[in-house]
């Protein structure tokens, strides 16, 4: 069957994978894993320039039909988020922004307040403004009235690999948030990420688990091929988990009806 | 002139436009953002913008990340 395209602010894209860019050893694993998920959004981040030696450019490696999305990383509250989204936009390349706030270096949890203070004032702005949260209804119905264009809720701890923790939180904002959901964060394993598909996301954003695998482009592919599954499952009417068992085969015609159980 | 780029205070030797400095700290101009004293300079004022002993600018890229 045909799925209807992911459509973020007016845009369509065939994939439901989003790649991360941290992390690669190299520019051509991640080059070749682009490829290989056939990822149509990916993220990247805004730093100073290392004038003391001289590194490629990351935007070579990603060609040019991929919509790039920047992350506010290393921002600590909504008004240096929207200073770095204001300077990649000055670049000619990003007015999609992905808004990451993050004041705690342990566990590296988004602060929801300040997240929807930068989706307000940059969405007002013109940017496509995809906020990265902590799963949360009231959170995710404040950024529905800032203007976002999804929502992002964290599966578990960035770089984690744990998983869908956030489970039951992120199906709420599934049932209950007119956007689409992006499940960003945590996200370790290809099953993982056909779990988010088959409860209802949207789509899937991964870096970490592919960026540091010994074979990056083979995870990347594996991961699309998830979330293609997942995405299938969920369109098939996936039935419910039951507590006890029901049987498969017909509980009528047995060959031994007419003798007694011990 | 004193000025500080990324955090970092570096001696010119003679009055400069941002254009010069670009081309002097970045080996690649072409996805290189500038913040002069906080206010974003566009490519396309890089050379009629002079800089003032004392000035603070921030050079930066885009860069992996997740």
């Amino acid at each position: 069957m045909t799925d209807a395209p992911l459509v973020i602010a007016g845009k369509s894209f065939t994939s439901r994978f989003l790649l991360g860019t941290g992390k690669f050893k190299n520019k051509k694993d991640l080059s070749d894993s682009i490829t290989a998920c056939g990822s149509e959004i990916v993220t990247v981040a805004l730093r100073r320039i290392d004038l003391e030696r001289h590194e490629e450019n990351i935007l070579g490696f990603i060609p040019p039909h991929v919509t790039l999305l920047t992350n506010t990383s290393g921002a600590r509250n909504a008004q240096e988020a929207v200073r770095i989204a204001r300077l990649a936009k000055a670049s000619g390349y990003g007015h999609w922004v992905k808004i990451e706030v993050i004041n705690d270096s342990k566990y590296l949890l988004p602060d929801n307040h300040e997240t929807i203070k930068a989706t307000e004032i940059l969405s007002a702005e013109g940017f496509v403004v995809l906020p990265y949260i902590s799963p949360d209804l009231y959170a995710a119905r404040a950024l529905v009235k800032a203007g976002a264009a999804t929502v992002m809720p964290l599966g578990s701890f960035i770089g984690s690999n744990q998983g869908l923790k956030t489970k039951e939180l992120i199906q709420v904002l599934i049932n209950e948030i007119d956007l689409p959901i992006v499940v960003d964060a945590g996200i370790g394993a290809p099953s993982q990420a056909a779990e988010a598909m088959e409860m209802g996301a949207d789509a899937v954003l991964a870096n970490t688990a592919i960026a540091t695998a010994q074979n990056p482009p083979l995870l990347a592919h594996a991961f699309a091929l998830a979330v293609k599954a997942g995405r299938l499952a969920y369109l098939s009417g996936l039935p419910l988990q039951r507590s006890i068992a029901k049987a498969s085969s017909p509980l009528t015609g047995f060959l031994y009806d007419d003798i007694p159980a011990n | 002139m004193n000025i500080i780029i990324n955090g970092k205070s570096q001696q010119l030797t003679s009055a400069k436009k941002l254009s010069d400095i670009v081309s002097s700290f970045c080996k690649q101009s072409k996805h290189v953002i500038t913040e002069l004293n906080g206010t974003i300079v566009p490519s396309d004022q890089w050379a009629q913008t002079n800089l003032q002993d004392g000035d603070t600018l921030e050079l930066v890229t885009f860069v992996g990340g997740g």
